[in-house]
This record gives structure tokens, C-alpha cells and sequence, in this order.
């Protein structure tokens, strides 16, 4: 796996420049390009996910060997947490791309955004990979100035509007992050994340560990759109086109908002009480502000933007209770099943939400509006759209046997097992009221008689985009298999170990 | 956007050469100077954007001008990143490896691929500025239409 | 230490102009402003004590240099200020041009 890691961020790269130059004199050369890139890059990662198991790959740019077990040069690492996201950002990539081939045809300049959209991944896969604090800086800036231009690619008042507010944001939360890894380098005088770690554990100030983690959470927690900090993702994922809402609420949010508060948080930092028992609270509060914003809304996107706070709120939530128990030192069992319900609620919500956001587009292409007054059914002349449609919507609901069902259950169980009976019981009615929200979705949009002025011309989406939408409903029913002893001891364990055991990431850089 | 009266054409004209050499001696002497390919590239935009100001946008095609600069700007960083990616057939096979002999320090030819890297990147963000420069004019152009 | 008091306040007069300003183009200036107090703190935090600029000079070799690191991590920070700069700029153009006015409490078409 060693040659392998650079590709994931050289190839999008390298592709997104030459898809610049070349598209403007060969006539489909942007689309194919985008869509070889990408599969290539699914390809290698699926590769990855089956051979990476316990052990970790570790990439030294530049070739700059440790100088007495201390790090210097940046590194790049490759480890069983790391590899699932990847999985993930380059599928739910690829089949965005396959939908935009004909849902993009209707924007001008399209070579813009498929070069804008092979940095957005490019980006990315630089945060998942980057073992050295600075560098996942750079990415981030890379993959979100690419996603303020995608926001507001077809220039009209809505869009323009909501990628200004996404900006003015997202320059405020890199500058927090910016301002914390300033505090990080005056302490530690390193920018290696198993370098910082080692130093950290020998010597703890709390007040100086407080002001830090407090900066970065702020500085992250906008980027992932806990609750607090969320009013620019309703704007932005509502009125960006639909593959990059499929993309901003189903990869981005995680790849640089969550992916980097579990990486620093359990790997970087020692877990004091206080904080654990705070990003618990802003989980639950998360889950539950979202899915009462998201009740009220006639709008397709944002009601599915609002679902997207609810959902993260779990994964922060089950995040949370594993952090309260590794910081009080008990039950690590109940620690570790807690932190694979949330990983495996991660995978899940980039799978369902991405398709509902695909659905949503077709809605859109084909009968021109986005309010659920205004349409209704639809289930007879988009078969291929409300089939899938009724798939991702029972899956974020929690109905077996897709996907979130699984996954919602195991946040429950360890929420229970844990003592937490309060959480619990908001778990499981929150997950009533989101079932009541994808219902009247359904009912609306789908299984109503159609409105007059739509009645007669409404026919299925062209096929790029039925392909893309019935290949992730078929991924949604593929990943509740994961719950499953035999294939979760592959995937998700490793991945938890990793996360919990304090030791096994830094001896993996500095050891070697 | 009309030019300026003749004296600041005339100034212009005198003094845009040496801005660009200026400009270009940072670039080369970035291993040995502060500076390098970020900041020499930014003066030497400056160069060319001074020949703007003071010509006025209908005495140059600027469209073509466009053109032109986000073309050089793709090329150097394909470039660079082959560059970069040479590392992998040479010496230890890592990305971004020095693999070119490195001299004594203190000479301009020295330090390996670093004078390579830092004029490619200079001239990407040279590109880089005057593109956007060139696209806020040619859209204000577009507006006062 | 009154160095980083005042970077720090800074920061804060960025964050007023973000937060009270009306004008479109101003709350762009106030982001760089706090940008550029985060560009002073990196700077200082890698001063040591009596410690000259570090260029290496071959003919006279041992002193005590200031840590280059932040240095190049500053390089690099400005280098992606200018690029949000530009694109929030040529935002603000788009948006002069549909809505006519810099006023952003004109602009509230998004709600809910």
C-alpha cells in the first residue's frame, strides 16, 4: 500500500488542471476525465480497504527519515479509520459525477466544474490522509474554497446569497483553526500529530489545554455544522445544484468537520471529563434542534439539510458517551461499541442522504420545483426516482432491514449499556419524529394526486442519473450488512482500535 | 476602462521592465533570499497589471489575454506536480525527493530541484493573479455594456 | 506578552466589523483584518532571544537563528487569504449586480 497513498491527492489534482486545459478543444473530454479519475480512485480505495487490517502505512514526503524517534518532514498516514472515510468520499464522489454528466447539461461552463469538483475531492483525500496538523490546514482551505465556487455555480440570487453566508463562515472557522495550531506550535514547538501526542502526555496544563480544544471544536464544529454553529448549511446545502448538495452534506461535513474532531480528539489530545461530557451535550442538542427545524419545512432541500444536523448529532452523540467513558476509565467494551455505532452511523448517513439528495434533484429536473405544495404524484411517472426515494427515506428513518436501522440500534444499545437511559430514550424519539418528517416527504411528493399544471409532461430522468440513484439504494441495503459479526470484525474493529488504544497510533509513526 | 494621459504611459512603459526582472530575480534566488516562488510571482504580476492600468482595457484584447494566462497557469502547475511526481523513479522512490545533485551553499546552482520548483510556481501564480485581475475587468467591461 | 494582548485585539476588532458592518465590501475588509492578526501571532511565536533573521551564511556559520517554521507556515497562510479574498470578492461583484446595492440587509431572500 506504500506507493499508493500519494495518488489518492496527485491524480484529482493533476486532473482537475488538465481537465482545464483540454476541455475547451476536445468536446466531452471534461465529463469522461472526471468520471475515469474517479473511478480509479474508487478502485484503489476499495483495494485499500481489503488490505489495510491492523496494520497502519505510513508515508514520509520527501523522504526525511525521523532524527532520534523524533518526526521531521510531513507525513502522510494510512490507518483503518482513515480508509473507511476515503472509501466513502470517493464513492459517493464518483456517483456524483455520473449523475451531474446530465443534470450539469443544463449550467454553462462545464469544464469549470468538473475541474472545481476533482479539487473539492482532491482536497479532501489531503485531510483524511495528512498526519501533520498544518497540512490538514491547507487541504481544508483547498476542498472548501472549491466548494463556495460549486455552491454558487449557476449565478442567481439564491445561490449567490447562500455562498456568500457559507463564506463569511467558513473564513471565520478556518481562522479559529489557524489561531489553535498557532497555540499548539508555541507549546510544542512541532507540527507532527504522534509528535504533538507524545509531548502532551508528559506534561499537562489545563487551563492552556481548555483554550486549545475549545479553539479547535469551535473552529471544526463550524465546519461540521454541530449546532451552534449551523446557519450556513441550511442556505448552502438548499440552493447549491443537487450533486453537490449530495456531496457537501454527504462527504464534505464529515471528511474535514468530523473525521478531524475524532482524529484530534482521541488521538491527540488526553480526554479530560469536562470536555467529553460538553461535545455529549452539543450532540444531543444537535440531534434535536435539527429534526424540530426540519418538521416545519415545505422545501425539499432544506428539510433534508435540517435532517443532516439531526444525524450528525448522532454520530456525535455516540462519539461523545465513548469519550466520557475512556475518560473515566471504565467499561471500555461498552467505549468501543459506542465508537462503531457512530463510524458505522457516519458510513450510513453519507450513503442515504447523498441518494436523497439525488432524488431531490430529479425531482427538480423534472417537474421544476422544490416545494412540496406544489407536486405530488409522481410515484407513477418516476418509478426509478420514488423507488429509490422510498428506500432512502425508510433508511434514515431506522426501519429494518436498511441500513439505519442497524446503526441506530447499536448507538441505543451502548447508550443503555452505558447508563445513559436519558439519551437513549432522546435517541429513539428523535428517530420517530424523523420517520414522521420522511413520511409526510413521501406522502407529498410521491403518493398525492398530481396538481393540474404538472400533470401531463413529467417523465423519468435520463439514465446517468437512474444509474447513480439505483446503485447507492443498493449500497443502502449492502451496508447493513457491516452490523454483522463476521464482516465488522474487517472493517469497523480495526478502525476502533486504533481510535481508543492511546498507544498504537504514535508507535506507529515514531517507532519506525 | 480608458488609459491614462501620456506621461504615465510613458513612465510605465520605462519602468514595467524592471519590475518584471525584478520580479524574476526573487523567483531564482528564492534558496538563497527570502522570498521564492509565491512572492517574486506576485511582483511580476504586478508588472503586467501595471501595463493594464495605465493602457486602458480598449487597447488590449483582453479576452484572449485570458485566455492565454490560465493556459501558462495549468501548464506550470502540471509541471510542478510532474516534477514532483519524478521523485518516484529516482533514489529512494518517494514523491517529492531532491534527487538533483545539491551544490555548495551559497551558489545559485545549488539545492537541488528547489530553484526548478520555485520557477514553476512562479510563474503559476503570476498566471493565477493576472487571470483574476483580467476576469474582474472583463466582467466590469460586461456590465457597463 | 503585551505583543500577543494586542494580536489578540486584533482579532476582535476583525470579528466587530464582521459582525456590525452593513456594507458588503466592508465586512470582506474586516475578515482580512482578522487574518491578518492571526498572521502576526504565527510570526511571533517563533521568536527566540537575540536571534537574527535565518539565511544561512557561508562564511560566518554559528548564531542563533529565529525558528524559520512559522515563518513558511505565514508564507503559505497568506498565499490562501488572498485566494478567499478573491473569490469573496468576485462574489460581492455578482451580488452588486443582481441586487444593485452594497446593503446586505437588502438581501434576505433565503429565510426559514
Amino acid at each position: 500500500m506504500n506507493p499508493l497513498i500519494p495518488l489518492f491527492v496527485v491524480v484529482p489534482l493533476a486532473g482537475a488542471f488538465l481537465i482545464m486545459i483540454l476541455g475547451r478543444f476536445i468536446k466531452h473530454f471534461d465529463r469522461t476525465l472526471a468520471s475515469l479519475i474517479l473511478l480509479f480512485l474508487v478502485v484503489i480505495s476499495f483495494y485499500g480497504l481489503f488490505t489495510t487490517g491492523e496494520n497502519s502505512a505510513v508515508y514520509r514526503v520527501g523522504g526525511w527519515e525521523p532524527v532520534n524517534r523524533i518526526p521531521i518532514g510531513i507525513h502522510m498516514v494510512l490507518d483503518a479509520f482513515t480508509i473507511i472515510i476515503l472509501c466513502i468520499v470517493n464513492l459517493i464522489g464518483f456517483l456524483s459525477v455520473v449523475y451531474s454528466i446530465s443534470y450539469i447539461s443544463r449550467y454553462t461552463s462545464e469544464n469549470y466544474f468538473y475541474a472545481l469538483f476533482c479539487l473539492m475531492v482532491a482536497g479532501m483525500n489531503g485531510v483524511v490522509l495528512s498526519g501533520d496538523l498544518f497540512n490538514i490546514y491547507v487541504f481544508l482551505e483547498i476542498s472548501a474554497i472549491s466548494s463556495y465556487a460549486l455552491v454558487a455555480f449557476g449565478v442567481e440570487r439564491d445561490e449567490l446569497e447562500a455562498t456568500f453566508k457559507y463564506q463569511v463562515l467558513g473564513g471565520l472557522a478556518s481562522f479559529l483553526i489557524l489561531f489553535g495550531i498557532g497555540f499548539i506550535y508555541w507549546k510544542t514547538k512541532t507540527l507532527n500529530i504522534a509528535d504533538i501526542k507524545t509531548i502532551f502526555s508528559s506534561g499537562y496544563d489545563p487551563k492552556y489545554n481548555l483554550l486549545v480544544q475549545i479553539l479547535l471544536l469551535c473552529g471544526f464544529g463550524l465546519k461540521a455544522a454541530i449546532i451552534p454553529f449551523h446557519a450556513w448549511l441550511p442556505d448552502a446545502h438548499s440552493s447549491a445544484p443537487s450533486p453537490i448538495s449530495a456531496m457537501l452534506s454527504g462527504v464534505l461535513i464529515k471528511a474535514i468537520g468530523i473525521y478531524v474532531i475524532i482524529r484530534l480528539f482521541f488521538n491527540m489530545f488526553a480526554i479530560t471529563e469536562g470536555m467529553a461530557i460538553l461535545i455529549t451535550t452539543l450532540g444531543t442538542l444537535s440531534m434535536v434542534v435539527g429534526v424540530f427545524l426540519a418538521i416545519g419545512q415545505w422545501d425539499i432541500k432544506r428539510l433534508l439539510a435540517y435532517h443532516s444536523i439531526s444525524q450528525m448529532g448522532y454520530v456525535i452523540l455516540s462519539v461523545g458517551i465513548g469519550m466520557i467513558l475512556i475518560s473515566r476509565g471504565v467499561r471500555q467494551e461498552v467505549a468501543a461499541l459506542a465508537m462503531a455505532g457512530g463510524i458505522f452511523h457516519l458510513i450510513n448517513h453519507a450513503a442515504f442522504k447523498g441518494l436523497l439528495f439525488l432524488n431531490a434533484g430529479a425531482i427538480e429536473y423534472s417537474t421544476g420545483t422544490r416545494n412540496l405544495n406544489e407536486m405530488g404524484g409522481l410515484a407513477k411517472s418516476m418509478p426509478a426516482t420514488s423507488a429509490t426515494s422510498f428506500v432512502a427515506s425508510l433508511s434514515i428513518s431506522g426501519i429494518p432491514p436498511f441500513n439505519g436501522f442497524f446503526s441506530k440500534l447499536i448507538i441505543i444499545i451502548a447508550a443503555v449499556m452505558a447508563r445513559f437511559y436519558f439519551l437513549a430514550a432522546l435517541a429513539a424519539i428523535v428517530s420517530i419524529i424523523t420517520l414522521a418528517s420522511f413520511l409526510k416527504f413521501q406522502r407529498y411528493a410521491f403518493y398525492d394526486k398530481a396538481p393540474e399544471k404538472i400533470k401531463n409532461n413529467i417523465k423519468e430522468v435520463p439514465f446517468p442519473m437512474v444509474f447513480s440513484m439505483i446503485i447507492l439504494s443498493i449500497i443502502c441495503l449492502l451496508l447493513s450488512l457491516l452490523a454483522f459479526p463476521g464482516i465488522r470484525e474487517t472493517i469497523l474493529t480495526p478502525a476502533t482500535d486504533i481510535l481508543m488504544d492511546p498507544s498504537k497510533y504514535t508507535s506507529q509513526i515514531t517507532g519506525i | 476602462m480608458k488609459g491614462m494621459t501620456i506621461i504615465v504611459k510613458k513612465t510605465t512603459q520605462l519602468i514595467a521592465g524592471i519590475v518584471f526582472l525584478y520580479g524574476i530575480y526573487i523567483i531564482i534566488h528564492g534558496h538563497l533570499t527570502p522570498g521564492g516562488g509565491f512572492a517574486g510571482g506576485v511582483i511580476v504580476a504586478g508588472a503586467f497589471i501595471l501595463l493594464i492600468l495605465a493602457y486602458g482595457s480598449d487597447f488590449l484584447k483582453l479576452v484572449k489575454e485570458e485566455a492565454g494566462s490560465t493556459l501558462y497557469e495549468n501548464l506550470a502547475v502540471l509541471v510542478a506536480l510532474f516534477l514532483a511526481i519524478s521523485g518516484l523513479l529516482f533514489g529512494t522512490r518517494v514523491f517529492f525527493l531532491n534527487w538533483l545533485p545539491k551544490g555548495t551553499p551559497g551558489e545559485l546552482v545549488s539545492a537541488g530541484m528547489l530553484p526548478l520548483y520555485n520557477i514553476f510556481i512562479g510563474i503559476e501564480v503570476a498566471a493565477s493573479i493576472l487571470s483574476i485581475f483580467l476576469a474582474l475587468v472583463i466582467f466590469k467591461e460586461e456590465i457597463s455594456k | 506578552m503585551t505583543l500577543y494582548w494586542l494580536c489578540f485585539i486584533l482579532f476582535l476588532t476583525g470579528l466587530y466589523g464582521v459582525i456590525t458592518r452593513r456594507n458588503l465590501v466592508k465586512i470582506a475588509i474586516s475578515l482580512s483584518i482578522m487574518e491578518f492578526s492571526i498572521f502576526l501571532l504565527l510570526a511571533l511565536v517563533g521568536y527566540v532571544e537575540g536571534g537574527v533573521a535565518p539565511i544561512v551564511d557561508p562564511s560566518d556559520p554559528v548564531k542563533t537563528y529565529v525558528d524559520p517554521l512559522p515563518q513558511a507556515m505565514v508564507l503559505t497562510a497568506i498565499v490562501i487569504g488572498l485566494a478567499t479574498t478573491a473569490m469573496l470578492m468576485a462574489v460581492i461583484i455578482r451580488l452588486y449586480r443582481k441586487y444593485g446595492t452594497f446593503d446586505i440587509r437588502e438581501m434576505k431572500n433565503l429565510r426559514g
